[in-house]
């Protein structure tokens, strides 16, 4: 049985539909992604499978359980890390842990022992007495993922788990979200850091303007949409666009972006031979991995991060 | 800084397996939501827990002092008291819960505000099992705790003063808590609609609640104003507890008729204002 099932799911907010009728399902244990970019309609997604946000139409189950009318039973299960941050600021680091709880109907006894390992684990012990605006932003990211786990959920909603972290904070929470992954928690992921995504999902969806525009796992969606290797050259600004029909026919693909062109081919090294050959001189170039940056970029013809 | 191999191994104590089972923390949600959550609103307080304690001390001295003893004092000689008690026990039972009314106009506005706009504590709590109905009632239940609380050292202080003569004056604690939820209720139903800074409770301060501790019968009797503006009595829940006050605190005679209006304005602003209340709790967070 799924964890979730997503039927034609849809939100409009007056004219706009954030979310367009998506489907997918997604199997107990998965580690599942939802990659897109702004406004996209990741967390009108999350907030509806937590059923704090009524869908338009389509159908949603979590458990088997629709959101709507099972909430509470729905939202036990959950643990919720939202986008932006909504700690309590009238109340002390750990008090935010325990008081959090209490509405899961968790005991203090039980809380007191929790605080104190998700304390340990968010490595805010030191902090447990501090009031929250005295936190980082990194501190109170990492507090809000620890209160999602306050009743110890086998479902994570994890809305951009990472942004306002730094780099090592963040590889340290991969390394811990897999560990909850290997304990058998299902993760659900939104992102628009293609290396997060890479790192934790399983299977993802990339969405765009509500909609679903490709699906698979991350290898399976590189290969399936990008090369193998891509060749990033600058040529400046003003001639980036000019040199593109100098380079028509050397790679399986070419973009422009502002800033940059990009070759795709599966061989980088040769193209840029190639380039060199037809009597073109990059300012820099560099030849890379496809990413799921890429796979973006060729199916919405936008890069991903504004 | 702990160390990272700490961080990692700290894993199988994030899932302790000691939880409660899902199905039984809803259960708990479900019945118990709205307490929990009146706990929790309490809890919260104390971040400002000394201001509270100042005004739950001082201001019945302060008031006593200045409008019971010295504004007093000139009354009784000029009028020979009102309502045939001394003015300091006219005025102390008003003061009482006028003063109670005005500490809930606080907790139902920039802090609902708060709880949708800046700090989100409101969609943090949406993500529990706890419902915006709960969230509501225990809005309701934790303040009306609070100013339950507040009201009993004024009260001890009228004793002091020698201000509430009568043996039913313990009630005027829980009838000014809850003449302040009587205010408080549709207000909290109006600071839930408010989508800007909150400008407008400058507004609700200065044009509704000073208007009505000044003009609601609280220094004097509602029919010494004349007839025009006596309405502003009939409206505020501060004259009806304050009148219902007056009764338990020195025996005021009242016609049965009117103690019971008295009650029903009251009670029903309550009802009212927390039905709205979940009504746009509701409509603003689950959108
Ligand atoms: N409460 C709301 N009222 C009106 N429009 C909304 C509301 N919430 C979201 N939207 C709109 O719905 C669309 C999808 O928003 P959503 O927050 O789901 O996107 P997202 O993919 O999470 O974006 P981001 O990466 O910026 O977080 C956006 O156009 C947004 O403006
Ligand atoms: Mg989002």
């Amino acid at each position: 049985m799924s964890v979730i099932e997503a039927s034609g799911l849809t939100k409009t907010y007056g004219e706009l539909n954030a979310v367009d009728g998506i489907s997918f399902e997604v199997a107990p244990g998965e580690s599942f992604g939802l990659l897109g970019p702004n406004g996209a309609g990741k967390s009108t997604t999350m907030r509806m499978i937590g059923g704090t946000s009524l869908r338009t139409s389509g159908s949603l189950t979590v458990l088997g359980l629709d959101p709507e009318l099972n909430g509470p039973e729905v939202r036990a299960h959950l643990g919720v890390i939202p986008q932006q941050d909504n700690l309590d600021t009238e109340l002390k680091v750990r008090e935010n842990l325990i008081l959090y709880g209490r509405y899961f109907g968790l005991s203090h006894a039980f809380l007191k022992r929790k605080a104190d390992e998700l304390l340990e684990f968010a490595q805010l012990t030191e902090k447990a007495d501090e009031k929250v605006d005295n936190l980082s932003g990194g501190m109170k990211r990492r507090l809000t993922i620890a209160r999602g786990l306050v009743n110890e959920p086998k479902i994570l909603l994890l809305d951009e788990p990472t942004t306002g972290l730094d780099p090592q904070a963040r590889h340290i929470l991969w390394d811990r979200l897999f560990r909850l992954k290997e304990e058998g928690v299902t993760l659900i992921v939104t992102t628009h850091f293609m290396d997060e995504a890479e790192q934790l999902c399983d299977r993802l969806i990339v969405m765009d303007h509500g909609k679903i525009v490709a699906e698979g796992s991350p290898a399976s969606l590189i290969k399936e949409y990008a090369t193998r290797e891509v060749l990033e050259m600058r040529f400046g600004s003003e001639r980036n666009a000019s040199v593109v029909s100098q380079l028509e026919g050397i790679g399986a693909r070419i973009e422009v972006l502002p800033d940059r062109v990009l070759l795709y081919t599966p061989d980088g090294e040769g193209a840029l031979e190639r380039v060199a050959h037809v009597g073109l001189r990059p300012v820099t170039s560099l030849v890379r991995r496809s990413s799921l940056e890429d796979v973006f970029l060729r199916l919405t013809g936008r890069s991903l991060i504004d | 800084m702990t160390s990272q191999s700490a961080f990692l191994d700290s894993n199988r104590l994030v899932y302790s397996g000691a939880a409660p089972s899902p199905s039984e923390q809803a259960r708990r949600a479900r019945r118990w939501g709205w307490l929990i959550y009146a706990e929790c609103r309490l809890r919260r307080m104390k971040a400002y827990f000394g201001t509270i304690l100042v005004v739950a001390l001082l201001y019945p001295v302060l008031y006593l002092a200045a409008m019971g003893i010295g504004l007093g004092s000139l009354v009784n000689s000029g009028v020979g008291g009102i309502d045939g008690v001394p003015y300091l026990v006219f005025v102390g039972a008003g003061l009482l819960v006028s003063t109670i009314v005005t500490e809930s106009t606080n907790e139902f506005t920039f802090s609902i505000m708060a709880g949708f706009k800046w700090e989100k504590t409101f969609y943090a709590t949406q993500a529990s099992p706890i419902s915006p109905a709960q969230m509501v009632i225990g809005e309701v239940v934790g303040v009306f705790v609070r100013l339950f609380a507040q009201a009993i050292p004024f009260w001890v202080a009228l004793l002091v003063f020698g201000a509430a003569p009568s043996g039913w004056s313990w009630l005027i604690v829980p009838i000014a808590a809850v003449a302040g939820i009587s205010f408080g209720a549709p207000l909290m139903a109006y600071s839930a609609t408010v989508e800007d800074e909150g400008y407008q409770f400058a507004f609700v301060q200065r044009f509704i609640v000073m208007p009505m501790f000044l003009f609601a019968g609280t220094f004097y009797p509602l029919a010494q104003m004349p007839p025009y503006l006596q309405w502003v009595g009939w409206i505020s829940p501060m004259w009806h507890g304050t009148q219902l006050g007056r009764i338990v605190s020195y025996g005021m005679e009242n016609p049965l008729w009117l103690t019971v209006v008295h009650v029903l304005a009251l009670v029903i602003p309550i009802v009212v204002g927390v039905a709205l209340s979940v009504r746009v709790f509701t409509a603003r967070l689950m959108k």
